[in-house]
C-alpha cells in the first residue's frame, strides 16, 4: 500500500484541571470561561499518536483539522510539535452554536477540502461537552465506515483494518477497510511528548484558516440555524450534604461509623 | 404542522440474548415520560437473531408494543446494519421521541442514526422531562459533571436522546399484554451499505458483586497509594457484603479490579444505601456518580478535601489508621451476642 493521507480531528478545550472553577454569569446565565487556559483535548492526543505511528510505518501526511476560533493556532502548535504536518482551523462566526451534527458538517467539509483521505482519527469524546457523537457523525457525513470507542487498531497492507472497540465488560472485534473514521479511547496508546526539535520544527509548519465560504458551508448547515439542538438553562449541580465531622479518637470514630452502618441496616 | 403519531421509542440493547441492564431503565423512563405528557404510546425496538423471547421482557418492562427485527445479519451488533434498520423504521413510523441507553453501543448507534435523520441528539442525559406539547427537555452534564445544561430539539423530529445508565430506576415488572410486531428484516436491510463486519463480541462478566446491586460500596481513590492498601478496601467490602469502587486515578494506577468498578462521569452512577470513600479527594468527575447514594461517609487526611462538602459524615484522618480498626470493629459487631 502507498502512503497514507491521515486526518486527525482535534479540539482545544478549557483545561480539565480547571473545571472546579467553572462559573455561570448571574446576569446573562452564560458560562464564564475566563482564566481557563485552552489545551488540546486529551483524547485527541491519542488519535494524533495513532496517526503518527501509521505515518511512520506507511509514510504519508498527517493533517490536523479543528473547528475553533483563529486563536486556536496556539493550542494546535502542540500537535504540530508532536509531529503533525499541518493544521487547518475552520473558523467562522457562523459556526457558533453548532450542535454535534452541525459541527460534524463543518469538519467533514474541512476534510474534503484537504483532499482524498485514507483515515480520519479523533478522540472519542471531548473533555468539555463530551457528546462522543462527532466521530460517528463525521463518518456518516463523509459516507465511509466508522467506529467509536476504538482501543486497538491494525492497518494491513492493502488497507485492510482490524480493530477492537470497547464495550462494557468486553470488546467487539471488527474487520473493514480504509477509508474509515475512528474515534479512539485513551487505552489505545501513550501519546509521545513533544521534543525540543519538534517544537522548533513546528514553527515552520503551515496553519491554514478556512472560513465558511472557503468550505462551501452555508448558513443553514452550521451554527444555530444548522443545529437541531438548542441549549436552555445552565446550572451548577449542587451535590452538597450536611458534612458532619466525626470527632474524637480513632476508636470513637470507628464506633460511630459502625453505628451508622447498623442504623442503615447494612451490617447483615 | 402535520399531525404526528405521539409515540416514544426505546431502542433495546441485547448481547447474545441478554438484555443490557440499561434497557429496562430506558423503558421505565419512557413510560414515566408518556404519563407526564398525558399519555402516549411506548414502543421498544429489538434487533438481533433469535431474540424473540426478549420481546416479552420488554413488554413487562413497560412497552406497549415491540418492533421485533430478527435476522442472521443482525446477530452481532454493527453500526451499518443496526443503523440502517433503525433509520428506516423511524422514517416509516415517525415517533416523537427516540431514546437509547448511553452504553458503548448506544453511544455509537444513536449519533449514526441521528446523522442519517438530520435531527438533534442529547448525549448521556441524566434528566428527561416531556411537556404536554411533546417537547422533550434533555438534561445533560458537561465539564466533568460541573455544569448542567438543559437541551431541547424544538424544530426537528424525532427528538433523540441517549440516557446515562444508572440514572433512572426500572419499573417493577408487570406481565403486559402488549403487541409484538415482527418486521420483515430483509426489506429493512435491503441495499444497506455494510462496510464493517463484526467478527465477534467478547464479554466477560466480572467476578464479585456489581456496583449497581450493592447496598454498601467501599470506594478508594488516589490517596490509597498502592495495591497493598487496596486489599484492605476489598476486605472491608467483603466483610460488609458490598462492592469495591474506584476513581479514575486509582484505576489508572492499576490498583483496582478494572474499569467496571469505576464510579463517575466516565464510569458508573451508583445508589448504594451507604458509600464509604477512602483517600478520595472528591473531584466532580467522581462525586457526580455518588449523588444518589443514601449515606456518604468520607475518610480523608486533608480537611480541605472537596469530598467532605458532598458527604454526610466526614472523618479527617489517615485511612491507614481507620481502616484496620473499622475492619475489626465490624467483625466484632457481627458476632452474635
Amino acid at each position: 500500500m502507498g502512503e497514507l493521507n491521515l486526518v486527525v480531528l482535534v479540539k482545544p478545550v478549557p483545561d480539565p484541571s480547571c473545571y472546579d472553577r467553572i462559573e455561570i454569569d448571574p446576569a446573562t446565565g452564560a458560562l464564564l470561561r475566563q482564566g481557563m487556559p485552552a489545551v488540546l483535548n486529551p483524547a485527541d492526543k491519542h488519535a494524533l499518536e495513532e496517526a503518527l505511528v501509521l505515518k511512520e510505518r506507511f509514510g504519508g501526511r498527517v493533517a490536523m483539522v479543528s473547528m475553533a476560533p483563529d486563536s486556536a493556532s496556539e493550542t494546535l502548535m502542540e500537535g504540530l510539535a508532536m509531529g503533525a504536518d499541518e493544521a487547518c482551523i475552520l473558523s467562522d462566526r457562523a459556526f457558533a452554536g453548532s450542535d454535534s451534527l452541525a459541527t460534524s458538517r463543518v469538519l467533514a467539509a474541512g476534510i474534503r477540502k484537504i483532499g482524498p483521505f485514507d483515515l480520519v482519527l479523533a478522540g472519542n469524546e471531548s473533555a468539555d461537552g463530551g457528546t462522543a457523537h462527532v466521530p460517528s457523525q463525521v463518518g456518516e457525513l463523509l459516507g465511509v465506515a466508522h467506529l467509536a470507542n476504538v482501543i486497538r487498531m491494525e492497518v494491513g497492507p492493502g488497507g485492510s483494518v482490524t480493530a477492537r472497540t470497547r464495550i462494557e465488560n468486553g470488546y467487539i472485534e471488527v474487520r473493514g477497510s480504509l477509508p474509515m473514521v475512528v474515534g479512539v479511547r485513551r487505552e489505545i496508546n501513550t501519546p509521545r511528548y513533544t521534543s525540543l526539535m519538534g517544537v522548533m520544527a513546528a514553527q515552520g509548519k503551515p496553519i491554514r484558516v478556512w472560513r465558511s465560504e472557503d468550505l462551501g458551508v452555508n448558513a443553514a448547515e452550521a451554527g444555530m440555524e444548522g443545529s437541531g439542538m438548542r441549549p436552555g438553562k445552565l446550572s451548577r449541580p449542587d451535590y452538597r450534604r450536611k458534612g458532619e465531622i466525626l470527632k474524637g479518637s480513632h476508636e470513637e470514630t470507628v464506633r460511630r461509623i459502625v453505628a451508622i452502618l447498623r442504623a442503615e441496616g447494612v451490617l447483615g | 404542522m402535520p399531525d404526528r403519531k405521539r409515540a416514544l421509542w426505546a431502542v433495546a440493547e441485547q448481547t447474545r440474548g441478554k438484555l443490557a441492564s440499561v434497557t429496562p431503565e430506558v423503558l421505565g423512563q419512557a413510560r414515566r415520560l408518556a404519563a407526564e405528557a398525558g399519555g402516549c404510546e411506548v414502543a421498544a425496538i429489538l434487533l438481533g437473531k433469535d431474540v424473540g423471547a426478549l420481546a416479552n421482557d420488554l413488554l413487562a418492562c413497560g412497552a406497549d408494543k415491540v418492533f421485533l427485527v430478527e435476522d442472521p445479519a443482525l446477530e452481532l451488533y454493527q453500526n451499518d446494519t443496526y443503523g440502517t434498520v433503525l433509520h428506516r423504521l423511524i422514517r416509516r413510523e415517525q415517533p416523537e421521541v427516540v431514546l437509547f441507553g448511553a452504553t458503548a453501543v448506544g453511544e455509537e448507534l444513536a449519533p449514526t442514526v441521528a446523522a442519517r435523520l438530520g435531527t438533534g441528539l442529547g448525549a448521556h442525559c441524566t434528566n428527561l422531562a416531556l411537556a404536554p406539547d411533546g417537547l422533550l427537555t434533555m438534561g445533560v452534564l458537561g465539564f466533568g459533571g460541573r455544569l448542567h445544561t438543559e437541551m431541547f430539539c424544538p424544530d426537528r423530529r424525532p427528538q433523540m436522546a441517549s440516557v446515562k445508565p444508572g440514572m433512572f430506576p426500572p419499573l417493577p415488572r408487570e406481565e403486559g399484554n402488549g403487541e409484538i410486531l415482527r418486521e420483515e428484516a430483509s426489506a429493512l436491510l435491503s441495499g444497506a451499505d455494510i462496510r464493517i463486519r463484526t467478527v465477534r463480541i467478547v464479554k466477560e462478566e466480572p467476578e464479585g458483586m456489581p456496583l449497581e446491586d450493592a447496598d454498601v460500596i467501599v470506594a478508594g481513590g488516589w490517596g490509597i497509594g498502592g495495591k497493598e492498601n487496596w486489599r484492605l478496601l476489598t476486605e472491608l467490602a467483603r466483610e460488609l457484603s458490598g462492592a469495591t469502587g474506584c476513581t479514575r486515578p486509582a484505576l489508572d494506577e492499576g490498583w483496582t479490579d478494572g474499569e467496571h468498578t469505576m464510579i463517575g462521569t466516565s464510569g458508573k452512577t451508583v445508589r448504594p444505601k451507604v458509600y464509604l470513600g477512602f483517600g478520595i479527594s472528591g473531584s466532580p468527575h467522581h462525586t457526580v456518580g455518588i449523588k444518589d447514594a443514601g449515606v456518604i461517609i468520607s475518610i480523608n487526611s486533608d480537611p480541605r478535601a472537596p469530598v467532605f462538602e458532598c458527604s454526610d459524615y466526614c472523618v479527617e484522618a489517615d485511612f491507614r489508621k481507620i481502616l484496620p480498626l473499622l475492619l475489626s470493629e465490624i467483625r466484632r459487631a457481627k458476632v452474635p451476642a
